[in-house]
């Protein structure tokens, strides 16, 4: 039997891993610059070798794979219907805090409002 | 601030919705049709790769992985989210049109309020412009980059 506090944190731990890859992959992607531009000049493989050899984006999937290991682990001791609305709901909202703070997005009111209907949607749809 | 995307990148963003629940499905049907596997038979696990939906499935999800990381490149992750959101729409809609399953009004409301989401982002722009903080002033008072960091 796990308790409150245990499923708490394991699903804390599915979104900070999440949101930590999720910014610091779009990082990534802005230090690169735009992949449509690199593609054009240097052709696919430029655009590749582009994203391969820039740290940022290896730090990123680190997370986005511990974000998963984090998943699996939570759903051995927890239900699908309480991890997953509650894990992709949350993101949302810790992604767009993360997005204002490390990327400095404008995350004007027409953002915040949209993650909130797509917070409360996603906790709709595992219902 | 007024990014604005040109059709092509439209085209991304759609495919950021569409490859993801589509390759999800691919998975689901093409695990669904092999016999249960044990994490003891790592072999039939690699095997199953090779069997056509899930072989889909995953050319469907490394599209989706590339198209997210080139709408990442011209467009804000705030602005990108909703779409990869809307991806849980179109399961709703495969649900009901094609797989004929029943969807309660909450997962319609549910879905309801994805596509307002996507609908309010869409209006606003794609990417955030910080102004240079040297606009205005005359090159011989712009400080050299060492200084000017």
């Amino acid at each position: 039997m796990t308790g409150p506090l245990a499923a708490a944190g394991m699903i804390a731990a599915i979104v900070l891993a999440s949101t930590a890859g999720e910014v610091l992959t779009a990082a990534a992607m802005k230090s690169i610059g735009d992949l449509d531009d690199i593609r054009a000049h240097s052709g696919l493989p430029g655009a590749i070798r582009a994203v391969l050899t820039c740290p940022l984006f290896f730090a990123g999937v680190f997370f986005l794979a511990l974000a998963f290991f984090s998943l699996l682990f939570a759903l051995n001791h927890l239900t699908l219907s309480l991890v997953g609305p509650a894990a992709a709901s949350l993101t949302v909202i810790t992604n767009s805090v993360a997005a204002k703070l490390f990327l400095k997005e404008n995350v004007d009111r027409r953002r915040w409002t949209a993650a909130a209907l797509i917070c409360v949607g996603v906790y709709l749809l595992a219902h | 601030m007024s990014h604005r995307l040109k059709p092509d990148q439209y085209l991304v963003l759609l495919a950021v919705m569409i490859c993801s629940p589509v390759g999800d499905s691919c998975l689901r049907r093409g695990m669904a049709l092999l016999p249960p596997i044990s994490l003891y038979d790592p072999g039939a696990l690699i095997a199953a790769i090779f069997t056509p939906w899930i072989a889909l499935g995953i050319v469907l999800l490394i599209g989706f992985f590339a198209s997210y990381l080139t709408a990442l490149s011209w467009a804000d992750l705030t602005f990108v989210l909703p779409a990869t959101a809307f991806g849980n729409v179109i399961i709703e809609l495969i649900s009901y049109f094609w797989l004929h399953e029943h969807i309660s009004w909450q997962r319609w409301l549910g879905v309801f309020l994805i596509t307002a989401a996507v609908g309010f982002v869409a209006q606003g722009p794609s990417l955030t412009t910080h102004p240079d903080p040297n606009a205005g002033r005359i090159p011989s008072q712009v400080p050299p980059p060492s200084e000017a960091s």
